[in-house]
């Protein structure tokens, strides 16, 4: 493939995601009063969107088949877990990733 | 100033690792399909967005149409338009660092400054522009070392990556245990696996934003009474 077409494609994914990431702040990062209806959206997507990219994390995962998603459903609650209990992210995220280490290279392989 | 970069370094160590680890993957996954060092530093440059990284590889080497492109990344990335929506009134007053922040919000720096509150002491601006300036660096350090010397290190950070899940499941959790009204992180798992059940791992991220909006729009004045009985 010719390193014009290379460039283009790069090109193309590069400004299509900046335009997302650009676009909400186009149309409502003026001057103008923010409808409602968006500031309303903008308050509450936060823990919509955190909930959308967990299961997002866990969506290639497949349970019908060994070992059925349980490195990620184990280390994922032990990350609640932690989390509930000390409310360091730090070291729930690290207790988490480690579980997971152990899971995939030694448990269930 | 000191303490405000320590903060934005600390937070983002979890990143630090996830980035590493995922830049360093798509580095050799670029390199091997052949676009090498030059390419990985300009996509991780300028690009900055993860798994669409991994797709513009097979874009690439397939010598996609430019529509497909286009196309592609808009179904890949549509997500960070709620990113956006919810950053636009604490990215109100970030001057002239506010073009670099809302083209360095990715999923992981998202997750780490939607609250649009920094510690206590610090200065969100401030802040967030170090935090973003640093998991840019991160990812960028991370790809192109995979490029260069993917192939010399022996390949085994097996699981490393869990690190980005278990970032979002401890930010999940912070919010869920910080407010009373618990209706829109429900809508948002539910809405998420019914759509990935209906639509597959593939095409499940635009119809769950439609129907997160939908929803979260349609039980407003719950949601919001709810929140009222918070104060």
């Amino acid at each position: 493939m010719s390193v014009f077409h290379s460039v283009a494609i790069i090109s193309v994914t590069a400004i299509v995601t900046a335009l997302l990431r650009f676009l909400p702040f186009m149309v409502f990062g003026g001057d103008r009063a923010v409808p409602r209806a968006v500031l309303y959206l903008g308050k509450v997507l936060p823990y919509a969107t955190m909930g959308m990219l967990v299961v997002y994390c866990y969506k290639g995962i497949g349970f019908t088949a060994f070992p059925y998603g349980l490195p990620e459903l184990i280390s994922g609650a032990v990350v609640v877990f932690m989390h509930l209990w000390r409310r360091n992210t730090l070291f729930s995220i690290l207790t988490g990733t480690i579980t997971y280490m152990l899971l995939i290279n030694l448990v269930f392989i | 100033m000191k303490k405000t970069l320590k903060t934005a370094f600390i937070k983002s160590l979890p990143v630090m690792a996830g980035y590493l680890v995922l830049g360093f993957g798509f580095g050799i996954i670029s390199e091997n399909s052949g676009y090498g060092f030059l390419w990985v530093l300009a996509m991780s440059a300028f690009i900055y967005a993860g798994s669409m990284q991994y797709v513009a590889v097979s874009l690439l080497s397939s010598g996609a149409s430019l529509i497909a492109t286009a196309l592609t990344t808009l179904m890949v990335n549509a997500r960070h338009l709620f990113y956006g929506i919810s950053m636009i009134s604490h990215y109100r007053k970030s001057g002239k660092a506010k073009p670099y922040l809302i083209f360095a919000l990715t999923d992981e720096t998202y997750s780490l400054v939607c609250t649009g509150k920094a510690d206590e002491g610090v200065d969100f601006k401030a802040f967030s522009f170090f935090l973003s300036l640093f998991n840019h660096l991160y990812w960028v350090t991370g790809s192109v070392l995979g490029a260069v010397a993917g192939n010399l290190i022996p390949w085994d950070f097996r699981g490393v990556d869990f690190a980005m899940t278990a970032l979002f499941i401890t930010v999940f959790v912070e919010q869920w245990k910080n407010t009373k009204s618990h209706i829109p992180a429900v809508i948002g798992v539910i809405m998420s696996v019914l759509c990935l059940v209906l639509f597959g791992k593939d095409n499940f991220l635009i119809p769950s934003m439609i129907a997160i909006s939908i929803s979260l729009s349609l039980g407003k004045k719950l949601i919001e009474r709810k929140e009222d009985a918070e104060k």
